[in-house]
């Protein structure tokens, strides 16, 4: 028989293992010299986020994380870093002068946050752990259950989100150089036939045949 | 030991912090100004992963899913202001870009 609190231990160390990482690797995110391996440490720190997530039993969101942030957001943070003809030694001046006050904020800021946290108001009491989902339980179709009921509303505004976003994108970036060659929608909506077509009246005659 | 709703809020409050010292760090380099939000917003959606999870209501992934989304549009319309940024003043430092300051 196996031991009782066997799968607790597992789960703890699969923790610490991953929250470590993410401390250490979000920590390299902000002071590494090069913005290219600031990236990639965010990739990293986002897989380790994904595993941490996986382990609150939240599969779905886990997986897009990996898919969304890792494969679109992050693969467009190092092409514009990389298309960027930086000066980093510029970028990097006021690093050393600005620390010890980013330290105090942030001290300031996670004594505040661990001071509630750690407080009686976020300790659930003993016992009301969840039980883990069975193995067959969809998180995915429990999401998915949720979004297209209850919250549609929000889904589709999201949808309208992503799509100003597309276009702001597009829009912001596209420059047209003088030299381009491009259609005018307005000018061809408004052909007419007398612009295009002429019809030209010929004699018919019989000899012709 | 178990695991508690404590280890992950504290893991959260963490990250948010450095996500905050990064800022305050590195505030001349819109690039990384722009990760250490993608880095707060990440520990906001651990909190209400941790939540949803031990409060066994899954209304915390729907508004992760939601963030998720503004982030992932927040993120691509900040590049582009940064690509048009640089192809008018060659650079992306914060000190450069005072048009608007009294």
């Amino acid at each position: 028989m196996r031991a009782i609190g066997e799968p607790a231990m597992i789960e703890t160390v699969i923790f610490y293992v991953f929250a470590v990482l993410t401390v250490v690797s979000a920590t390299s995110v902000v002071t590494v010299r090069n913005p290219v391996h600031a990236a990639l440490f965010l990739v990293l720190t986002f897989f380790t986020s994904a595993a941490i997530w996986m382990l609150l039993e939240a599969e779905f969101l886990a997986i897009s994380l990996v898919l969304v942030y890792v494969g679109a957001v992050m693969v467009l943070f190092i092409f514009v870093v990389m298309m960027l003809d930086i000066n980093i030694a510029r970028l990097r001046e006021g690093f050393v002068r600005y620390l010890p006050l980013g330290l105090l904020v942030a001290g300031i800021m996670l004594a505040m946050m661990l001071s509630i946290v750690t407080s009686d108001t976020f300790v659930l009491e003993a016992g009301s752990e969840p039980t883990p989902k069975p193995a067959d339980f969809s998180n995915t179709k429990a999401l998915g259950g949720l979004l297209y009921t209850h919250y549609v509303f929000a889904f589709e505004i999201a949808a309208v989100i992503l799509l100003v976003a597309i276009i702001a994108a597009i829009s912001l970036t596209m420059r047209k150089r003088a030299r381009t060659k491009y259609q005018n929608p307005s000018s061809q909506i408004q052909v007419r036939k007398a612009d295009r077509l002429r019809i030209v009246k010929m004699p018919a005659s019989e000899d012709r045949r | 030991m178990m695991l508690t709703l404590s280890h992950y809020l504290i893991l959260a409050a963490v990250l948010f912090s450095i996500s905050i010292a990064g800022i305050v760090i590195n505030r001349k380099n819109i690039i990384i100004l722009l990760m250490s939000i993608e880095l707060m917003l990440l520990s906001v959606n651990l909190n209400f992963i941790a939540f949803s999870h031990y409060l066994d209501d899954l209304a915390g992934q729907v508004f992760v899913f939601f963030i998720l989304t503004v982030a992932a549009a927040e993120a691509a319309i900040g590049l582009a202001i940064l690509v048009v940024l640089f192809r008018n003043k060659r650079s992306i430092n914060v000190e450069d870009i005072k048009e608007l300051k009294w």
